[in-house]
């Protein structure tokens, strides 16, 4: 488990460096290489390169990757949780959930107090999940496949609107643009916001990983984890309520990012199988590796103007999306 | 004193009534088989006695304490079952499935340890599972995946074991080495089985006490001999059977008369 999560750090770090390099201005490597070990030795950066490199590529790097391990974490709990492959934060309207939270936040001031837009978001996270049971939930709680996947379909589009009615009646500056609440967007974030996402983010990760083992036996079936000694109830109330912190903190500062958290714990999967306490680094490492690279095309593909990072993530995710339902379907 | 001790209990799902008011006392070390026809709460009785369900009303004591006051730990690590069917929708190894088995055993963020895999690899190899032990569990025969189930119950070291139509998918041979396996663990370890099925003959012939339901009721219980009697079994089933005695190994044997 150890050198597959230090393997996939360093493919992280490698695709960090290339990712510095590429931009509106082309950095050459070894400029990229002599800044970072002049900054390491304690010099304050002086010329534009080292400006662009320090104020502007490298906490957006950093936060793309804390962003897409955040999302691919989301994913691998969501879909243990539902046993189905299909499932994360995105599909099933949770990001939306939490984006609404978020905007209704702003619009009703709540950025005045501390906090006051996070936990909104967080509740609109945490509401959207029981909205998704509700709709969801078969007999005796059960939840059938097909009306999960329907139930984010319809909560996600209400979502969508809403989130659009909410934007073109109040036309704050503080409302950012559209794209980013609906198609996510990593250049706008402060250094200050990016430390506290990767607190969560590590904060979140130690939790889940403690109930890896937990998950394993859920994926089993929840009768069959029971009978195997696991506390069903309260284990999914922790992983319910923590990878809800997770997705509406990632959601509050980089707006709806789809497919990530579908794509790359399947992705995982396939590799390395299902045993939790290694997918869930994993995925973490990967997802980190993916979005830095949808990043980077989204901040070069039209230069000088960029894309919103959801864009690419969509493009390569929903044909993905497509591919897995199919293939669900033959087995 | 008995290990499983039923006091009046009663279970409903919403409006349906499954069990009702059934009280019987199970000895530690025995092989008691539960029959009963479709629907008489055969599957539902098993839930109770692991505790994945509670009794609406009366009580289900496991070595004389309420299954409610239970851990779940505790559960497992005394009363372990074999379901019919696991669903496999996403992919372990046969032997990562079986060392689930150890999960009630482990502190709750421990990693397996080579007693562990010890334990694990043992049951295996007594269900004939080895071999396939680095396949995927979803790409096994539905015998196959029945022998992996039966290893990871095993691998729970439990008290007393469960069989929800455990012999239904497996082959003879390994029916007949599944049944010796029970005989010698009971004999040895002192392991209780319960074990529900169809097949009236298997109860005979395996098991030392017989549980009839019939309609969530408790219709009789006692020897093979006591239980499967011609006037019983047109009661509860509605079919004519003759009965006498197995040449082979003297016990009760029930024909179908049509």
């Amino acid at each position: 488990m150890l050198q597959i999560s230090a393997l996939l750090l360093l493919l992280f770090v490698i695709l960090s460096l290339a990712a510095l390099c590429l931009g509106a201005i082309h950095i050459a490597f070894s400029d990229v290489v002599r800044a970072i070990v002049s900054a390491l030795s304690g010099k304050t950066p002086a010329s534009e390169e080292e400006l662009i490199l320090f104020s502007v590529r490298l906490p957006r790097i950093l936060f793309a990757g804390i962003v897409g391990a955040s999302l691919s974490l989301g994913g691998v709990v969501f879909q243990a949780l539902l046993r189905n492959p299909l499932a994360d934060p995105y599909v099933l309207g949770i990001s939306g959930g939490s984006a609404l939270g978020a905007i209704i936040g702003i619009v009703l001031g709540a950025s005045s107090f501390y906090l006051g837009v996070p936990f909104l978001a967080f509740s609109g996270a945490l509401i959207t999940v029981f909205l998704v049971f509700i709709v969801a939930g078969g007999p005796r709680g059960v939840l059938l496949d097909n009306s999960l996947l329907l139930a984010g379909v319809v909560v996600n589009s209400f979502f969508s609107a809403a989130i659009l009615f909410a934007l073109s009646i109040v036309n704050s500056m503080e409302l950012h643009s559209i794209s980013f609440w609906l198609m996510g967007d990593l250049s706008r974030v402060a250094l200050k916001e990016i430390a506290v996402a990767a607190l969560c983010l590590v904060a979140c990760f130690a939790i889940l990983y403690m109930q890896a083992r937990k998950l394993n036996l859920m994926v089993q079936g929840e009768e069959t984890a029971l009978q195997l000694g696991v506390n069903v109830r309260a284990t999914k109330y922790v992983l319910l309520i923590v990878t809800s912190l997770i997705t509406s903190v990632v959601v509050s500062l980089a707006g709806i990012i789809g497919f990530v958290g579908i794509m790359v714990p399947h992705m995982m999967r396939l590799v390395f199988g299902s045993d939790h306490r290694l997918l869930m680094p994993a995925a973490a490492l990967f997802g980190a590796s993916f979005l830095v690279v949808a990043d980077t095309l989204a901040r070069i593909v039209i230069t000088p103007a960029e894309l919103p990072v959801g864009v690419i993530t969509a493009l390569c995710g929903a044909p993905y999306f497509i591919f897995l339902m199919r293939r669900k379907g033959r087995d | 004193m008995s290990i499983l001790y039923a006091q009046n209990i009663s279970f409903r799902y919403t409006n349906k009534p499954v069990i009702t008011d059934v009280s019987f006392a199970l000895d530690e070390a025995r092989i008691v088989a539960v029959i009963g026809p479709n629907g008489s709460g055969k599957t539902t009785l098993l839930k109770i006695l692991n505790a994945t369900l509670f009794p609406n009303t009366g009580q289900m004591f496991i070595e004389s304490r309420d299954t409610q006051h239970w851990s779940r730990q505790e559960i497992a690590r005394t009363v372990a079952i074999v379901p019919q069917e696991s669903p496999a929708i996403f992919s372990f190894f046969a032997e990562e499935i079986v060392l689930m088995g150890r999960f009630p055993h482990l502190s709750s963020w421990a990693f397996e340890d080579k007693k562990d895999y010890r334990i694990a690899r043992e049951a295996m190899a007594k269900t004939d599972s080895l071999p396939f032990a680095r396949c995927r569990f979803n790409e096994l025969s539905a015998g196959e995946r029945q022998r992996v189930l039966i290893a990871r119950a095993l691998a729970q070291e439990p008290k007393i074991l469960l069989l929800d139509e455990s012999t239904v998918f497996l082959d003879l041979k390994h029916q007949s080495q599944f049944l010796s396996l029970l005989r010698e663990l009971n004999r040895e370890q002192h392991l209780t089985v319960i074990f529900v099925t169809h097949d009236v003959n298997l109860a005979a012939q395996n098991a030392d006490q017989i549980l009839l339901l019939y309609n969530g009721k408790k219709y009789a219980i006692g020897t093979p001999a006591d239980v499967l009697t011609a006037r019983n079994i047109k009661e509860v089933y509605d079919v004519d059977v003759g009965i006498d005695q197995n040449p082979y190994n003297g016990s009760t044997r029930v024909t179908l008369l049509t």
